[in-house]
Formats: structure tokens, C-alpha cells, sequence
């Protein structure tokens, strides 16, 4: 092909592919079909609700509004749910084990790594992206040109976690010494005279790496929640605080950070809880290999791919487990925080 | 950027211009220096990606990207496209098939779960019932269950005999419909319980039923709160690769784009003219999504940052 081919040829190659439209239009006919039978259920849930006889008229149209959402997470989350809680007591037939697949999770080399990984993901994520996103915020705050700066920030948090992985693959594309580098780290590397490394083969920093990738997304997330923050800090207070001769410095730390308290908390804890779950990262980079696997792929890989649902299952009580105590943590501090106010 | 402030017309001595001045004061030139480097960093990653899915894969395989401009290197082509996109072939990467997957699962994906939450969330604020306040915080608890503690048993659900969805679109939108609505009824619900009394007791003196009100009063009135989350759970499921991977089945029939390029990135992860273009085929709709509609892109985040 020559370079700087039209874009419009591949449309026409494309049409002469035989397979491609007839599947994409059955495709498409499938969508069409199941919203069309949607919109005919739940037009007949109201019709239904409409003529409901005048006697106990309430308790029917209550019944016909609400019963769609719970039967759907009764049956496919609470009972799931349920269900996983057993599976992790059980073994692969089906007999009662006890803690035994706990046990396994906790003396196992693999599952320790796998734990300690874990770990390292849920205290360093939100420490960096909360702590970069924060600066990023102040600095940029009223700025001229603050809004194209927020965006170029807050954009990875729109691209899937499967794209942001291939994106930072690509940064950390590795040549030989000698050869020109593709990946641009390596080329900074090279540039300030260090041999190109292997970033996501070489255990142990390769977490690290990974974690880099999880970071880069959420920085944005917390960016923009922490500027809308501090534009609701009383501008009186930043500024009787500089007339007490405080520094900028001092003045982030005693006036800025105690009023955006409460976003701090909530940021904090959603990144925690979205890195606790991390997977499509460490699944699309490294696989799990060369030691940087973590709970979520972990639960994945023994469910799904290794025959050992029973694990997985005992994996998946592990994340709930460890996500409650963010949560009480969470909800006692917005109450004591709103009982200060 | 620490030089923001003009001279401001004196009439307009308010509080942003007095935190304005506050400001200057503040920012300093390593400030700006610091926001610099750290919007580079956040750019170029993304901005090298798309540069080198134009480029040719003999240029691609030997040089970086940031050496575009040297004469050796410079080559521009739209071929990594066409391959990606149309080629067919047991190896080739057929994302066009999978981009449309990807529309199939995720806009009926997005709309199923927002109009059963619609319903759930009015039902919660305006038709009182027993128990209505302890069913909508048993509601609110789920969002915090991981959804892999619902994964292993609901595939078998959906594989057994008598159901048999799995590895079809009705699965992967049942699973995104399900997983949706904790959040969806939470927030929903928030909006819809705001709505003035008078207003629903206005249509309620007028004779109107509570499909009337729901139709003609609830959902014209909710339609910000609507927006935001349509956006916020279309981007969901369009990301989406745990749920496409346990219940997609993985062929080119159901599977979405994200689940082909994470297979893509294991068995042709080093063809970078594939990779790079692959990947941002799949980002082109929530950046599409993300830079036109950012301001509701912003508020469903803030209110749905607890999804999961």
C-alpha cells in the first residue's frame, strides 16, 4: 500500500468483504430486537400499573415499579453473592472444608506475593495520584488557560484501563543497548546515558511500573474533585491567613487542606477501592508473570482459567472483606466531619 | 499562568478577584514549572501512541516516535487502520467486527439499567410503603459488593441448561445491567427524592397516575441526573473487560474491543503498527464522549465515583 492512503479505501475494502456487513447487520438487528422487547415489558409493566384495580391500587403499581430492580439483583447479585461465600468454605465437590481455602491463600508462596502486591497497590495509588492530583489542582488553580490544563490531566480517567495498559506498554517498549529505542522511557534513559531496562519483566520494581499505569488514570479523577474543592474555600480565609504573614506553604497546610478535608476522604477511599479491584492492568501487561499478579487477577485466573473456583471464590470474600473497613472508615468520618461543621 | 490576573474593572471587586490576588501572591514560577512537567507527563503517552499508529511498520519497529522529524523516519500511512480494522484472517486483529460488539453490548447495556433504576428509584421516593427506606439502604449496601463475588455463580446461572445465554449479548447486558443498578437506583433516587412536593401533588390534584407522573413530571425533571449517568455507564461497559471476559465468550460474534485487545496484547504484543492502532481505535469513543460532553462526564464521575 502506498503511504498516505485515503481513508476512504478501507471502506471500500471493507464492503468487499463479504462476512463483515451481514454480521455487522444482524448485530446491529439483535440491539434493535432486545430494546424493542424491553420497551415492550416495561410499557406493559405501566400499562399494568395503570389499571391497577382502585382497591390496594398502591401496593400493585409499588410492586410493578420496584419488582424489576430487586428480582434482578436478587437473583443475580445477592444470591450470587451468597453463593461465592459458600463455594469459599467448600472444596471442588462440593463438600464442607472449612477455612481451608483461607488457609491456602495465607500460606501459599504464590497467594503471598500475590497479597503482598496487593498491598504495596492499595497504599501507593492513592498516596501518589491523591498527592500529585492535589498539587496539580492548587497549581493550576485559576490559572490562565485552567481548563485545557485540567483536561489533558483528567483524560486518561475516559480511556479503559485495557487502553491505558497498551498506551504505557508502548512507553516502556524495550530495544537492546545499541539499538534505537521505540519506548519513550527508555529513550530518556538512554538520553541521560542509563542502559534501557526491561520495566515490566524485572521483578521486583516491575510492580511498581504497573502501578505507575493506575496512577496516571486516577490523578485526573482526583484533580478534578480537589479543584472543585478548593475553589469553595472562603477566599477571606486564604487571605487573612496571608495578611498573619502565613506562607503559601503554611497556608495549604492549616486552611486549604482542612477545609477540602471531607473530598480528601472521599477520593482516598474511591481510589482505594478501585485499585483493591485492579485487574484489567496486570491481565493486559504482564499476565500476572514475573511476580506482579494481584487479588483481582488472581480470582480471575484460579476461577476461570485454572480450574480452581473454589479459590477464586475464597479470593473474591477477600476483596469484600478488605473493602469494608474502607467503608466504615469512611462513613465514620464523614459523620464526625459533618458533626464538626 | 501565575500572571492570571489582569487589572479588573473596580465594579468587580468580588470574591474570585479577591482570591484572585490571594492567588498571585501563591503561585510561583516552580509552581507553574511543576503543572508543566506534570501535564507533559499526563500528554505524552497518549500523544505518542496516536502519532505512531500512522506510522509505517518499518519506521515504527526502528525508531521512536519523537523522531518523526528526522528525514530517515518521517512516513505517514493509514495501512496500520485498514489491517486493524478489515483484515480478515485467522491472525488478524478484525477490530471492526469487534468495535461493533462493542456498540451492541454497550448502549442497550447502558439504557436497560437506567430505566429499571428510573422506575426502582421513583418508586423509593414517592410511593410510601412499609419497609420502602429499609429495601433502598439494603440497595445502597450493594454497591459496595465487589462484583467478583457474584461472577462465579452467575455464569453458571447463565450456562445452565435451562437458561443458556452464556457467551451471547443478552448475557454480557444482564450482567452489565445488574452490576449497574445499585448505583444507578442510589444516585437516581438522590435526584428524584429532591423534586419539590408541590410539583408531584400539583399532578397528582390533576388526576394523574403514578406512570403519568413518572412519564410527564419525574423523567423530564431528572434529565441532568439521566445524562450524567447515561454517559458515566455507557464509558463503564464500553471500558469493560472483567465482565466481556467471563461472560462474552470470547469470538468475534459477542466479544467487545477491549477484550481483543487484551488478547491482541498477548499473542501480537509486539507489532506495534497493530497495537497502536488497535488501542486507539478503542479509545476514540470515550474520547469522542469524554472532550464533547466533559462537563456531564464531570459531574457523573464526582457522583459516581463509588461504582464497582
Amino acid at each position: 500500500m502506498l503511504k498516505g492512503e485515503p481513508f476512504l479505501t478501507a471502506a471500500v475494502y471493507a464492503a468487499k468483504r463479504p462476512d463483515f456487513w451481514p454480521a455487522t447487520g444482524s448485530k446491529l438487528w439483535s440491539a434493535v430486537v432486545a430494546l424493542a422487547v424491553f420497551a415492550a415489558v416495561v410499557g406493559l409493566l405501566m400499562f399494568l400499573a395503570d389499571r391497577a384495580p382502585k382497591r390496594g391500587r398502591d401496593v400493585v403499581q409499588l410492586l410493578l415499579f420496584v419488582s424489576p430492580a430487586l428480582a434482578l439483583l436478587a437473583v443475580g447479585l445477592i444470591w450470587p453473592a451468597l453463593q461465592t461465600i459458600w463455594q469459599s468454605v467448600t472444596d471442588q465437590h462440593g463438600g464442607f472444608v472449612g477455612l481451608d481455602n483461607y488457609t491456602t491463600i495465607f500460606t501459599d508462596p504464590t497467594m503471598l506475593m500475590v497479597i503482598r502486591n496487593t498491598v504495596v497497590w492499595v497504599v501507593l495509588v492513592p498516596l501518589l495520584s491523591t498527592g500529585v492530583g492535589l498539587a496539580y489542582a492548587v497549581f493550576i488553580d485559576r490559572s490562565r488557560g485552567e481548563k485545557i490544563l485540567k483536561s489533558l490531566v483528567f483524560m486518561p480517567m475516559a480511556i479503559s484501563f485495557v487502553g491505558a495498559s497498551i498506551i504505557w506498554r508502548f512507553m516502556y517498549a524495550y530495544r537492546a543497548e545499541g539499538f534505537p529505542q521505540i519506548g519513550f522511557v527508555n529513550q530518556l534513559l538512554v538520553w541521560i546515558g542509563v542502559n534501557p531496562q526491561q520495566f515490566t519483566a524485572s521483578s521486583p520494581m516491575n510492580t511498581f511500573y504497573l502501578i505507575i499505569i493506575m496512577v496516571w488514570i486516577q490523578t485526573g479523577f482526583a484533580m478534578v474533585v480537589f479543584s472543585a474543592a478548593i475553589k469553595g474555600v472562603p477566599p477571606e480565609l486564604t487571605e487573612a491567613a496571608a495578611l498573619d504573614g502565613a506562607s503559601g506553604w503554611s497556608r495549604f497546610w492549616n486552611v486549604t487542606v482542612p477545609w477540602i478535608r471531607g473530598s480528601i476522604v472521599v477520593v482516598v477511599t474511591t481510589i482505594t477501592i478501585a485499585t483493591l479491584k485492579v485487574f484489567d492492568i496486570v491481565r493486559t501487561v504482564t499476565a500476572g508473570q514475573f511476580n506482579t499478579s494481584v487479588v483481582a487477577n488472581e480470582m480471575y485466573a484460579r476461577a476461570f482459567r485454572l480450574g480452581q473456583p473454589e479459590l477464586g471464590a475464597a479470593l473474591a470474600v477477600l476483596l469484600f472483606i478488605m473493602v469494608i473497613p474502607i467503608i466504615i472508615y469512611n462513613v465514620r468520618v464523614m459523620r464526625s466531619h459533618r458533626e464538626a461543621r | 499562568m501565575s500572571a492570571a490576573v489582569a487589572p479588573e474593572p473596580i465594579a468587580r471587586v468580588d470574591n474570585s478577584s479577591k482570591a484572585a490576588r490571594v492567588k498571585q501572591r501563591l503561585t510561583s514560577s516552580s509552581a507553574t514549572i511543576a503543572a508543566i512537567v506534570i501535564a507533559a507527563l499526563w500528554t505524552i503517552p497518549t500523544l505518542g501512541l496516536f502519532v505512531s499508529s500512522f506510522r509505517p511498520e518499518k519506521h515504527i519497529a526502528n525508531s521512536g516516535w519523537w523522531s518523526v522529524f528526522s528525514s530517515d523516519n518521517w512516513g505517514w500511512t493509514l495501512e496500520n487502520y485498514r489491517t486493524v480494522l478489515f483484515e480478515s484472517g485467522s491472525s488478524s486483529a478484525n477490530l471492526g467486527s469487534y468495535f461493533v460488539n462493542s456498540l451492541v453490548i454497550a448502549i442497550p447495556g447502558t439504557i436497560f439499567p437506567l430505566v429499571i433504576a428510573l422506575m426502582a428509584a421513583y418508586a423509593f421516593a414517592w410511593i410510601p410503603f412499609k419497609g420502602s427506606s429499609w429495601l433502598f439502604v439494603m440497595v445502597f449496601t450493594l454497591q459496595i459488593v465487589p462484583l467478583q463475588m457474584a461472577l462465579i455463580p452467575m455464569l453458571r446461572i447463565f450456562s445452565s441448561d435451562w437458561l443458556h445465554i452464556s457467551g451471547s449479548y443478552t448475557a454480557v447486558w444482564v450482567a452489565h445491567t445488574i452490576f449497574g443498578l445499585p448505583l444507578a437506583i442510589f444516585l437516581l433516587h438522590n435526584f428524584i427524592s429532591e423534586i419539590p412536593r408541590d410539583v408531584m401533588e400539583a399532578a397528582r390534584v390533576d388526576g394523574a397516575t403514578h406512570t403519568q407522573m413518572f412519564l410527564r413530571v419525574v423523567i423530564p425533571l431528572s434529565v441532568p441526573a439521566i445524562a450524567s449517568l447515561a454517559i458515566f455507564q455507557f464509558l463503564w461497559v464500553w471500558n469493560d473487560l472483567l465482565v466481556a471476559l467471563v461472560f462474552s465468550g470470547g469470538g468475534v460474534d459477542v466479544a467487545p474491543v477491549t477484550q481483543r485487545l487484551g488478547e491482541l496484547s498477548g499473542s501480537r504484543g509486539q507489532d506495534w503498527e497493530v497495537m497502536t492502532a488497535a488501542a486507539f481505535i478503542s479509545i476514540i469513543v470515550p474520547l469522542i464522549v469524554f472532550f464533547s460532553l466533559q462537563r456531564y462526564f464531570v459531574r457523573g464521575l464526582l457522583a459516581g465515583s463509588t461504582k464497582g
